[in-house]
């Protein structure tokens, strides 16, 4: 089953006056279960394309299809809803809620999806159980290691049932045992079956990927088949 | 919507000392308007305290003639106008809020009457059985009038204590004997309001308004009326009402009904017209409501820039939780969902500066009513309106953050850490 489909998509930025190309036609197309890496320089426009691909942005020309849904024209409601059923985000930087308990931060996409309270917090419990952190449920952000960090924000990511699991640079801020540690947890989520999409630089994160592409320029260059999986 | 609210207290209590700030031109504001609209409420009730008497709400409803009052004492007895009957006295009880009703004869000039070589020049009135209990008198010293007094048609006579001091100077008026025209009548007894009320005077103004001078009283049984004037006269009727604020409607429609049940033949100049305290009262009133409603709209400005206070806050608020609020759209979180949070927030913020502005106020308007001696009435519907209103100022002050929040660009919210 096809998870997303980009076609010739191209985005400008104004740079003053100017319009800038960011995105040069981008074609990519995602299959279910896929294990994806997109590597880039930074100025590459890798991170324009998982705006767009997180539907935190909208291309200037091209078509975007998602898990079925053409997102020509959605507006600013809809684009949250596309982001909220099918999309779970993992954030170099964690973007954890700093007064919640990690199963608040959790459960918080299930209160904009309007689950009710009690549901929400099973599941938020469920998903902490799924990275490890049962013990960890009632801690605030603070009272945590950025890779126990970063795992909640992984079973936020996933306490949706996301049809695709964007990552962008996930273990940017970790040392090298917790980044392990959080990678992991993307095999172990690709194994089960999930779809990840992740953006890097770091060449050994992207060898666990099952495919990797290069973006340069706003280009999306080779297809080139991924690493090892697991070392 | 309680998740919004929880999470408002705690922005809040986060930011105790700056919420305070932001606060306190809502709160001044609404301490002002709480103080003043009390100190309105304070004067006004006792305006009509002293205009009504201390419980006394009775309305009375006299014969007029092309607008004025048709007072026996000058004028012929009119010829189209009906005795009133028992019956139409228990109907002017049936109106709501009536509770009883008495008729009275009248004269406020009284011609003839003596006791020894002492002539009275107060009022008198006949009274049926009713009068002294609607008007909430009791009998001071000797006694009141019996069934008896009526059905015998004795020539008995009461006196209230302004009369027996004019009067009978010094002598005990029960028992004396009271002389009009070739009848006598005894004095049986002296009557006096319930409650001795004495009205609260601070000026000269006060004084001419409510201090009551005059002769005073002097009450007969109603049966013996003719024996004083000759004829069967058209009585006035005097009814107690449940309390202040239906004295205008029940003296309308008893006057309706009087005017229309006892009146006979059309354009004779003569109706019947309530004459009620209260209608004095509110134009007092209103004179001292129109000085202070300028006062309530200098508050009202403290207001006004309280809530521009609420909006800068706001602001700051929206542009320090940026990264907040991209990632709660970039979760999926809809427009109105990060409207309704900063619009909650703000609503939170001016409601409690409510609350506080009314303790504030209420503590202000004791505190003045104590050192200046001014009455002081704390309104209930004032404290409610006053905080749904600081609710209000939240809701319109938070709208420009609120919708500028809602409105951010979820890149750029996230992008700006």
């Amino acid at each position: 089953m096809r998870i997303l489909k980009l076609t010739d998509i191209c985005k400008d930025y104004m740079q003053g006056k100017e319009p800038v190309r960011v995105l040069k036609n981008i074609n990519l197309e995602v299959e279910q279960g896929d294990y994806i890496a997109i590597m880039g320089p930074s100025g590459s426009g890798k991170s324009t394309l998982m705006n767009i691909i997180g539907c935190l942005d909208v291309p200037t020309s091209g078509e975007y299809e998602l898990n079925g849904n053409n997102l020509r024209n959605l507006k600013d409601d809809d684009l949250a809803d596309m982001r909220n059923k099918y999309i779970g985000f993992v954030f170099q930087s964690f973007y954890l809620m700093p007064k919640m308990e990690a199963v608040d931060n959790v459960a918080l996409p299930l209160l904009y999806a309007d689950v009710p309270l009690k549901e929400r917090r099973q599941r938020a419990e469920e998903a902490l159980k799924a990275v490890g952190l049962e013990e960890r449920i009632h801690f605030l952000p603070n009272q945590m290691s950025g890779g126990q960090c970063q795992r909640v924000a992984i079973a936020r990511a996933m306490v949706t049932k996301p049809a695709l699991l964007l990552a962008d640079e996930p273990t940017g801020a970790l040392d090298t045992k917790s980044g392990k540690q959080v990678m992991d947890i993307f095999d172990d989520l690709s194994d089960s079956g999930m779809t990840i999409l992740m953006i890097t630089h770091d060449p050994d994160i992207a060898r666990r990927a099952k495919k990797v592409y290069h973006i340069l320029d706003g280009e999306l260059l080779t297809n080139q088949e991924g690493g090892t999986g697991r070392e | 919507m309680v998740e919004n609210i929880h999470l408002a207290f705690e922005g809040i209590w986060s930011h105790k000392l700056r919420s305070v700030l932001t606060m306190l031109g809502i709160i001044i504001g609404i301490a002002a308007i709480i103080t003043i609209v009390s100190t309105i409420k304070g004067t006004n009730e006792q305006i009509k305290e002293n205009l009504i008497g201390a419980g006394n709400n009775v309305v009375t409803i006299e014969l007029n003639q092309n607008g004025n009052q048709y007072d026996l004492s000058w004028n012929p007895l009119p010829d189209q106008v009906r005795v009133i009957t028992e019956d139409t006295r228990k109907e002017l009880e049936q109106i709501p809020g009536a509770e009883q009703a008495s008729l009275y004869y009248k004269r406020s000039y009284s011609d003839g009457l003596f006791f020894r070589d002492t002539a009275f020049n107060g009022n008198l009135i006949g009274v049926d059985q009713n009068y002294f209990s609607v008007y909430g008198m009791q009998v001071r010293s000797g006694r009141g009038f019996t069934e008896k007094d009526y059905s015998q048609y004795r020539k008995v006579a009461l006196v209230d204590s302004t009369a027996a001091e004019s009067l009978f100077n010094g002598v005990d008026p029960v028992g004396q004997c009271l002389e009009f025209g070739t009848e006598v009548f005894t004095v049986v007894g002296i009557i006096g309001p319930r409650e001795e009320f004495t009205p609260t005077i601070n000026s000269f103004n006060d004084y001419y308004l409510y201090a009551n001078d005059g002769s005073g009283t002097v009450y007969f049984p109603s049966s013996v009326w003719p024996t004083l004037y000759q004829f069967d006269e058209p009585q006035s009727a005097a009814i107690k009402v449940r309390n202040t604020d239906v004295m205008a409607s029940v003296g309308k429609d008893a006057a309706d009904l009087l005017t229309s049940s006892q009146i006979i033949g059309t354009d004779t100049g003569f109706d019947y017209r309530s004459a009620d305290m209260l209608e004095q009262a509110q134009q007092l009133q209103n004179m001292s409501k129109s000085t202070n409603t300028q006062l309530v709209w200098i508050a009202s400005i403290s207001l006004l820039v309280g809530g521009i206070g609420v909006m800068n806050i706001m602001l700051v608020s929206v542009t320090e939780r940026t990264s907040e609020i991209g990632l709660k759209k970039a979760l999926g979180a809809k427009k109105k969902r990060i409207l309704l949070q900063f619009l909650t927030e703000a609503a939170v913020l001016t409601s409690i500066g409510g609350v506080i502005g009314v303790l504030t106020g209420v503590g202000l308007a004791e505190l003045i009513s104590r050192v200046m001696q001014i009455p002081v009435a704390i309104s209930a519907p004032a404290i409610l309106i006053a905080v749904v209103f600081s609710t209000l100022i939240g809701v319109i002050f938070g709208l420009l953050p609120a919708t500028q929040a809602a409105n951010l660009n979820p890149i750029d919210a996230l992008r700006r850490v």
